[in-house]
């Protein structure tokens, strides 16, 4: 049955994963702050209108609002998943009798990475429903839904994959931590300042035109948060492409980036996990 | 079946493996003894290709572990001096994890398992957590592992240490019965007595060199180099010292008086003894005894291997 492909890391991290009390306690802390969000979004916005309802419109923005708060949310959950995915086999010395075995670099990191990131697909499943609550308030297209999910998928494999490589090439798991969060906040807070930066600058004209409204465009477009804006309100894309003049959509960009960015991880990783000896796969 | 070929590792400027040449049989036991330090399981890791050499290589079975490493993994079993297990996994599904991570297919795992638990008595505690396990039901669940795809070598970095005397006898009936099964076994410690009751073959490593190989015997021979002899006298206990005092190949001589007792270093060969015994006889040495005094192994380990620190 399917022994082909049978990966025996991914079967037994998700074993322990869903054995451990840990990973129960982060599900709980992701869906009740999702909730407390909700909750907190439905109160104030009906007391404020003191109209009793719910308007399409305030049911978008909390919508908008959600998409980006899940993102920031997985983009925080992410590392603690992965980063440890070899460091802490090294800590535990279970590493090297691992290594001894005939799988391939490839198959055990793929089964870290896979493990973690099938974790965090249940994590977003079991938010879906909360989540409809205010796409039933409509607002909201089908299409627009399956591709932020998509996009949320493509994020947590990237992110994933930095910390799995970190995670290879450090011998501590605390350091791989920092590396790996260090790497979230460039990506979703660094470019955002220079998005900024590049865009003041634009605007001053002090800047040669070409060169930095194209730095402003990719600033913009390898950001998690701005991308989920433009998915879910076109309007924001269309307003990036004015500003810079460039047409590529920003998703486009984006997943050319985070496919190179999972590409290059994955390398690192499969590449340093075993010596260098002369044949590694 | 082992070919080690002027294996050298290097820690940046450090040398813990110096040029190590050495060629074992299939199916022989094979210990290998060093003091802290010494190189042991710098050695075991290159060859289950956990460290890639400096230069040099080793072969198993034919197989380098420098350019096939993925074969050499399928001939090993290894077994580290330290090493972890997972917590929340039983010890049934912690031997299904590595059958499954050598590829072993389910229905096989199944059939294996309770033999492999059996070998290594651990049958009334295959749905126990693996972490709970004692130290040395833990050692011996790891034997049990490095066992599951049947490998030819098993290489066993000091598997008796930590263990109780009661421990290191089932540990040694365990494998003799692997040796019966025509495993080739390396096996490390710091202890040669331990190691002489139940190798064929001994090693000696220090600083990272080979200072000896070869049967149990022969390594005592071969380490000790000069004997200790004590004559017995009956009478004239000096006239017979000043006797020997002469022999070239005679060194540190000592009269235990109150037992009329003459000890003495001696290095010829046995041919040597024979003469020395004779020329003793016809000045009329009044010898009535003379015997060789047993150095054990742990002296003569202690006295060639200085240890690391003094180099
Ligand atoms: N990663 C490393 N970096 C630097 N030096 C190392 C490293 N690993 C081992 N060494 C050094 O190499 C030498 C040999 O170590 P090794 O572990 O092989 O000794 P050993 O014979 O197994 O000793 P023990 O009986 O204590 O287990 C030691 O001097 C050790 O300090
Ligand atoms: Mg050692």
């Amino acid at each position: 049955m399917m022994e082909r492909f049978y990966n025996p890391v991914l079967v037994k991290e998700l074993k322990l994963r869903f054995r451990s009390f840990k990973s129960f306690s982060g599900l709980m802390f992701y869906l009740s702050v999702i909730s407390i969000f909700i909750a907190g979004f439905l109160l104030l916005t009906t007391e404020f209108t003191g109209k009793g309802f719910f308007s399409p419109d305030m049911s978008f923005m909390m919508f908008a609002v959600l998409t980006i708060v899940q993102m920031a949310l997985v983009l925080f959950i992410t590392p603690s998943l992965t980063a440890g995915a070899i460091s802490s086999e090294r800590e535990k010395q279970t590493l090297n009798i691992l290594l001894t075995t005939t799988q391939s670099s490839t198959q055990i990191i793929i089964g870290k990475l896979f493990s973690s990131v099938a974790f965090l697909v249940l994590m977003l499943v079991a938010g879906l429903p909360l989540y409809s609550l205010v796409f039933l308030f409509g607002g909201v297209s089908p299409s627009q839904l399956v591709s932020i999910f998509l996009f949320y998928l493509v994020t947590v494999i990237a992110i994933g994959s930095i910390g799995v490589m970190f995670s290879t090439i450090t011998k501590k798991t605390i350091v791989s931590m920092i590396a790996t969060y260090g790497s979230i906040i460039f990506l979703g807070g660094i470019t955002a300042f220079f998005f900024f930066l590049t865009m003041a600058f634009h605007q001053m004209g002090s800047a040669t035109g070409a060169s930095s409204s194209f730095m402003t465009y990719f600033w913009a477009s390898i950001n998690p948060g701005a991308l989920m804006l433009t998915l879910i309100s076109p309007s924001i894309g269309d307003a990036l492409i004015e500003l810079t003049g460039i047409e590529l959509p920003v998703w486009v960009t984006y997943l050319i980036v985070y496919v190179l960015i999972i590409v290059f991880s994955l390398t690192v990783a499969i590449k340093k996990l075993r010596p260098n000896m002369k044949s590694n796969r | 079946m082992i070919e080690i070929r002027e294996l050298t590792k290097k820690y940046g400027s450090f040398t813990a493996l110096d040029q190590l040449n050495l060629s074992l049989e299939e199916g022989i036991v094979f210990g290998f003894v060093g003091s802290n330090g010494a190189g042991k399981s710098t050695t075991f890791s290159i060859l289950a290709t956990l460290l890639s050499p400096t230069s040099g290589d080793a072969l198993i079975n034919g197989k380098s572990v420098v350019t096939e490493p993925e074969e050499v993994r399928k001939q090993i079993g290894y077994m580290p001096d330290f090493f972890g297990v997972y917590d929340q996994l039983k010890v049934d599904e912690y031997l299904d994890f590595y059958g499954a991570s050598y590829g072993i297919r389910a229905a096989e795992r199944k059939v294996l398992i309770p033999q492999l638990l059996e070998l290594v008595n651990l049958t009334n505690k295959r749905y126990d957590y693996v972490d709970l396990l004692s130290r040395g039901m833990k050692q011996r669940l790891c034997l049990a592992r490095a066992l599951i795809h049947d490998p030819k070598v098993l290489i066993l970095d000091e598997p008796a240490s930590g263990l109780d005397p009661r421990a290191r006898v089932e540990m040694r009936d365990i494998l003799r019965d692997l040796k019966s099964m025509g495993k080739t076994i390396l096996i490390s410690s710091h202890i040669l007595p331990e190691l002489a009751e139940m190798c064929d073959e001994i090693g000696v490593i220090d600083n990272g060199k080979l200072i000896a190989h070869g049967n149990v015997a022969t390594i005592q021979a071969q380490l000790q180099g000069e004997k200790r002899i004590v004559v017995k006298v009956a009478e004239r206990l000096h006239e017979v010292r000043t006797f020997f005092e002469e022999d070239s190949m005679i060194s540190a001589i000592d009269i235990v008086d109150n037992r009329s007792e003459i000890a003495f270093n001696y290095r010829g060969t046995e041919a040597d003894q024979v003469a020395l015994l004779k020329k003793a006889m016809l000045a009329d040495m009044p010898i009535y005894a003379l015997s060789e005094e047993e150095k054990d192994l742990e002296d003569v380990f202690m006295s060639i291997t200085k240890g690391a620190d003094s180099q």
